[in-house]
């Protein structure tokens, strides 16, 4: 296992992240080992937990100005519970917030890359294959908010 | 009688029509004796509050000394208050939740940002309080501060409560300050994300009620003839039910306990119990909900059209036809009591139904999810099914003739198990109306506020045996 970066280049307390299980999943295992990970790296989290509806992920994210939503599914369906979830983030004016989503998100065997590419074009930012390692979710987040802090100290 | 030197405790009702008193004995926990007198809020409270001592010293053949002097008031409309929160389901109903608690009459509710037309509402409301919330701590501050900001050039002459995200307290209150409102800042109703902290806005609106509201109403006027102690009459009923479920240092309470009251224009429900949340907000200990649009008299119409007409003229044992003339009577005459039997029946159907839906929407539900590994319940809502107590209260539960029956509708239904209701209580009755009596004299004498509602609780529970009578003479004992 390879140790996430520990210094990131920006301040992880800083950012508020919103975990849970989407859709009528309650596969709480996983999401729960990532929430627990990702809250000793220090980001500030937020958990949901089991059968959370879409609009619940983006309700908790306004009230806590969250940076990121990290959505997981389990069951097979992510696919028809994960449709329409950025125009959600829009319409709540979370245009920005990072969102990704991770798990067994489809039935069946399918290419991941495949998969993977149906998910950004609904608007995820990233999307992550079974088996994946908490550590790496780290540094995803690490490389995504370091460099929108790198374009946002641009455009000041 | 003077109740032969026993110290005794004065309670006074600021009511929208009367000023009612009533002496209770501080060692015996019994009413010693009552008074009423006109509702002379709108000129000077003294003078219906003389009439109504007058009143109460000929009823007892001379006043008694009394140790406590304690008021509510429920004049005027109560404490009208508008809430506004960012996400509707979340601080927007943190802030309802805390205003409702406080004893409060909720005159609008607003969710994400204010806007002109959401102004011009508030202002043609009037409240007495705005309760202002939105975001966690450290979490949306550009909201409150938004909302902050429309609210500082509002002409309302109530104060507003501060009780969103503490990052913008600071600067939350000082733009309302420049708009010259008055500021009250407190703890965030949810600090952290569905994380319920209504105490510090309750004890806040409180503070508010004391300083402003009973001033604004005159009650000032006759303020050093009472205690500083002063709450508004339905904060008083949820501390009563508090005391009757908790007990004090030496006396056991009833356990967790519902209580029910149906009034002419709205339905309250106060439960005092913990059930248990699996999903969605967590709920408050001493939760209090109002259906406005359940009342007896006032939304008789607003009772059949929820119900049925049908099903309240099947409960009510009439025919639709009937049903539908009573009603009419009801709205051409508000003040209309039951005379007749049909009426009688009527009105116990109404009741029934009123007291059904207020009690089903202030439990928890739990429903049945598909999923693919099979079916999941999801629990929302505080479950009530091991409530042990049920209290009803309002006239048509203490004059009307099946007391029983009515408060009998709050009870877990078999054809309905999604909601999560008392399975099994006990069913008690408030006929005198002394809850808030109760809530009053809960701070400065406890044990002898706890004796008083037990002794004028009837049980009314269809049984055989004389469990729970033995049960209460216990607790008096």
């Amino acid at each position: 296992m390879t140790k996430a970066q520990a210094t990131p280049g920006y301040d992880r307390s800083a950012k508020t992240l919103v975990t849970g299980v989407i859709g009528a999943d309650t596969h709480i295992v996983g999401n729960r080992i990532l929430s627990m990970a990702l809250e000793k790296e220090g980001f500030k989290i937020v958990t949901l937990g089991a059968l959370t509806p879409a609009d619940e992920f983006v309700k908790a994210a306004i009230e806590t100005a969250a940076d990121g939503i990290m959505v997981s599914s389990l069951y097979g369906q992510g696919e028809l519970d994960c449709r329409g979830f950025r125009d959600l983030c829009v319409e709540a004016g979370l245009e920005d917030i990072l969102i990704y989503v991770g798990g067994n998100l489809v039935v069946g065997r399918q290419d991941w890359a495949d998969v993977e590419r149906r998910f950004l074009d609904m608007g995820f930012d990233r999307a992550f294959p079974p088996g994946t390692r908490t550590d790496d979710v780290v540094r995803a987040l690490d490389a995504d908010f370091a460099e929108r802090e790198r374009r946002s100290a641009k455009a000041s | 009688m003077t109740g032969g030197g026993e110290p005794a405790a004065l309670l006074i009702d600021f009511g929208s029509t009367y000023t009612k008193l009533r002496a209770v004995g501080l060692e015996t926990g019994t009413i010693l004796g009552a008074g009423q007198g006109p509702s002379t809020v709108a000129t000077d409270v003294n003078r219906g509050l003389d009439a109504a001592l007058k009143d109460l010293e000929a009823h007892l053949g001379g006043l008694p000394e009394f140790r406590h002097r304690l008021a509510s008031s429920s004049a005027a409309g109560g404490l009208r208050m508008v809430t506004v929160g960012l996400v509707r389901e979340l601080t927007a109903e943190a802030a309802r939740r805390a205003a409702l608690g406080a004893g409060a009459k909720l005159v609008g509710t607003f969710a994400y940002r204010l806007t002109r037309a959401d102004l011009a509402e508030i202002e043609a409301l009037a409240p007495d309080i705005l309760l202002l919330a939105g975001g966690t701590d450290g979490g949306n501050a550009e909201v409150v501060l938004h909302n902050a900001r429309v609210l500082a050039g509002a002409a309302v002459d109530g104060p507003v409560i501060y009780t969103g995200n503490r990052a913008a307290a600071d600067e939350a209150a000082d733009v309302l300050r420049s708009g010259g409102e008055s500021v009250v800042v407190t703890e965030n109703v949810m600090p952290e994300f569905n994380v319920l902290n209504i105490e510090p806005a309750r004890a806040a609106i409180r503070g508010v009620f004391i300083d402003r509201i009973v001033h604004a109403k005159g009650i000032d006027r006759a303020a050093g003839r009472f205690d500083a102690v002063m709450m508004p009459t339905p904060a008083a009923v949820l501390e009563g039910a508090r005391l009757l479920a908790q007990g004090t240092a030496t006396q056991p309470g009833l356990g967790e306990l519902l209580v029910v009251d149906i009034g002419g224009a709205t339905t309250d429900v106060h439960s005092i119990a913990e059930g248990v949340i699996l999903h969605g907000l967590p709920e408050p200990f001493a939760k209090r909900t109002v259906e406005g649009d359940l009342g007896m008299r006032h939304n008789a119409r607003a009772i059949i059209d929820l119900a049925g007409a049908t099903a309240v003229a099947a409960d009510a044992g009439l025919d639709e036809a009937r049903v539908g003339a009573l009603l009419d009577a009801i709205a051409a005459d508000v003040e209309r009591l039951p005379e007749t039997p049909d009426e009688h029946a009527f009105d116990r159907a109404l009741a029934r139904a009123a007291v059904r839906h207020a009690v089903a929407r202030h439990a928890g539900t739990v429903k049945v999810v598909q999923t693919v590994t099979g079916p999941a319940t999801l629990q929302e809502g505080k479950d009530l099914g091991r409530v042990e107590t049920v209290i009803g209260t309002g006239g048509a539960l203490a004059h009307g003739q099946d007391p029983a029956g009515v408060l009998a509708a709050a009870l877990a239904d078999p054809a309905d198990t999604g909601s999560l209701r008392p399975k099994r209580p006990r069913l008690l009755i408030d006929r005198e109306y002394l809850l808030y009596a109760v809530g009053l004299l809960a701070e400065p004498a406890p044990d002898a506020a706890l004796k008083l509602g037990l002794a004028h609780l009837s049980d009314v529970t269809p049984q055989t045996t004389g469990e729970a009578a033995h049960e209460r003479a216990i607790h008096v004992g």
